[in-house]
């Protein structure tokens, strides 16, 4: 051991500046601190590479499961079953990055990694900030593992490169809204198992009772009415119409379907608007055990 | 004491959870330089008191200041100025050791040159040199408690809060963690350490709060909280449970003075104001009642004595006693 200078006195050459003092100061912090936990997060990736697997392999045996057993008895009318599902499978495969992030968060919490980031003078949004950005690049990962599979099964995109690269961002910007949900569920539920079992039994009924993987036509009317005011269904008419996957056009009375694409963009907004400052706010009174 | 002298300074603090009163108006003042031992069962409100003055909570009353800079108001001072280190071992186990180092001096916004030299710094003086490369799930207990320590002086803070530091450690890693205390404050560092250990707090600190159910039951040093409880004690450990009455009948006829019955250990500790002759006292009347003595001694009190005589239990049965958790679920 060598004697290093652990006192106090150890400052004088060491160039700790003050809390920021203005407003360009401040949003400088917020993004420096945000990609320091950003690039700490995408570095576990490195150390578990089985959870980006665990991302990528489920959809690809959704897209399996549905295409090849379950879409053999499925008749779509105006579409085959294949085209159909694939803006479903993406949008099912981007809610569920809300799980991902409930995990990392509430994983934190009970570690008390959030105390000890909460004790540091960085940006209060940082770590949520830098979470969700580095989930989204894993998303990202996801969403282009899904798209080579969808076209090796024949999916295609019909309308258009514009209009393909705007159901990509509509994606993206739900998956990010997704991820805020997710820092919120991690931070009240403080334990990964905790997590695991309530993202599970909420995601799978929200991403089913949709137009996700049938269309809602036939659905007791009730049902059908939760299910065509489903953001979810909103978001996958909405990647169907930019993808040019359209089967028979939509007969219900349900706005979102009735103008899909910008209804997504609105209700992403609209979540992204409601749980990120929620979430910033929850962070800034959480503790640990 | 003047108030540049002062380190850590908290009047009135008052904390209440969903169902719990976790601190019911709690001052504490630290010179600065010195050691002060938070001493306290679980849930006597050690964890909230330290969560409130390193900024994580929010009091609901009281105020206190670190480093001369409010808790409430100037909480971005105050966290570039103090470290935190706990009994949980915040380490980012899917990081090396000196990428965790790394991204803390970051986050105290250090320049990236500096950030990486105090890393490689601390992993040396932390033994931990050899292992920075690992990442710190592979780390033993003692190791990720020393990266944790050194992971809350990457800023070299002139206040430093330990939360049990030394919970679930080895006696060596124990050890290890001592010393670094020792020296720390040695370099004018100011600690302030929570425990359970009356051990540890005699060991370390040169002031002791006592705090037991959200309010300080007393404070100062190790000698003179031990004299608060007299002077020598008997502690009589006897065979069969059954033997536990009679055994205090006879320390109270020989000392004249009421003994502490402890079933659970099977023991009655009495004051000894004479010393040996006491004892011997005790051992005459022991023998004419026929009590089957297992052990008998006579020994100097200790902080546990302290502890039992101002809360009415030991401090490490007070998990026992149904306390809530001090922070709800």
């Amino acid at each position: 051991m060598t004697a290093i200078d652990l006192s106090p006195s150890a400052r004088t050459v060491l160039d700790l500046p003050g809390p920021p003092t203005n407003a360009v100061a401040k949003a400088r912090w917020a993004i420096t601190d945000g990609l320091t936990v950003a690039v700490r997060n995408l570095r576990h990736i490195r150390q578990v590479p089985d959870r980006l697997l665990n991302a990528t392999v489920s959809p690809i045996m959704f897209v399996l499961l549905f295409a090849y057993v379950l879409g053999s008895a499925i008749a779509v009318p105006g579409s085959n079953y294949r085209e159909f599902l694939m803006p479903g499978i993406f949008v099912q495969t981007v809610a569920f990055c809300c799980a991902t992030t409930a995990m990392g968060v509430a994983n934190d919490m009970s570690k008390g990694l959030i105390d000890r980031f909460r004790s540091l003078p960085m940006a209060r949004s940082a770590v949520l900030v830098g979470r969700t950005s580095a989930d989204l690049v894993e998303g990202l990962i996801g969403i282009a593992v899904m798209a080579g599979c969808g076209l090796a099964v024949g999916w295609r995109i019909h309308a258009g490169f514009l209009h393909g690269l705007e159901g990509f961002a509509l994606l993206v910007l739900f998956g990010f809204a997704m991820n805020w949900l997710g820092t919120i569920i991690g931070l009240l539920m403080r334990s990964p198992e905790a997590v695991q079992s309530l993202v599970f039994v909420t995601l799978f009924p929200i991403t089913f009772v949709a137009n996700t993987f049938v269309p809602t036509e036939n659905m007791t009317p009730w049902l059908r009415n939760v299910a065509d005011w489903n953001p979810v269904s909103a978001l996958v008419a909405a990647e169907r119409e930019l993808f040019g996957n359209v089967g028979a056009p939509y007969t219900g009375g349900a706005w979102p379907l009735q103008h899909p694409v910008p209804a997504a963009f609105l209700y992403s907004l609209l979540l992204l608007a409601v749980f990120a400052p929620l979430a910033v706010r929850r962070y800034r009174s959480a503790v640990g055990r | 004491m003047a108030a540049e002298d002062t380190a850590v300074r908290a009047v009135g603090i008052r904390k209440r959870y969903k169902r719990t009163e976790a601190l019911r108006g709690v001052d504490l003042s630290v010179e600065k330089g010195t050691v002060c031992g938070l001493l306290g069962p679980n849930g006597a409100g050690k964890t909230t008191m330290v969560r409130i003055l390193t900024t994580l909570l929010k009091p609901d009353g009281g105020e206190a200041t670190v480093a001369g800079c409010d808790v409430l108001r100037q909480a971005a001072q105050v966290r570039y100025r103090i470290g935190l280190a706990g009994q949980y071992a915040a380490v980012d186990e899917l990081l090396t050791g000196r990428a965790n180092l790394e991204m803390v001096g970051r986050l105290y916004h250090l320049p990236s040159r500096q950030a990486k030299a105090r890393a490689a710094e601390l992993l040396e003086r932390f033994d931990l040199a050899d292992a920075a490369g690992r990442v710190a799930k592979t780390y033993s207990g003692g190791m990720r408690r020393r990266l944790d320590l050194a992971a809350a002086l990457v800023a070299a803070p002139p206040v430093l809060f330990l939360d049990e530091p030394t919970t679930g450690l080895d006696p060596r890693s124990r050890n290890d963690v001592w010393q670094v205390i020792a020296e720390l404050v040695a370099d004018g560092t100011t600690v302030l350490l929570t425990t359970q250990y009356l051990e540890e707090a005699d060991r370390l600190a040169n002031k002791i709060v006592v705090i037991d159910h959200g309010l300080v039951v007393a404070e100062g040093t190790a000698a003179q909280l031990k004299s608060k409880v007299g002077g020598e004690r008997i502690d009589v450990v006897v065979t069969e449970l059954d033997q536990l009455a009679p055994t205090a009948a006879a320390l109270r006829s020989a000392t004249q003075s009421e003994p502490t019955v402890e079933p659970d250990d099977r023991r009655v500790t009495v004051a000894a104001p004479d010393g040996a002759a006491t004892l011997t006292a005790v051992v005459r009347e022991l023998d004419v009642a026929g009590i089957q003595v297992a052990d008998i001694g006579l020994r100097r009190p200790t902080l546990d004595d302290v502890f039992l005589r101002l809360t009415g239990h030991r401090a490490e049965d007070a998990e026992e006693s149904g306390e809530l958790e001090e922070v709800t679920r």
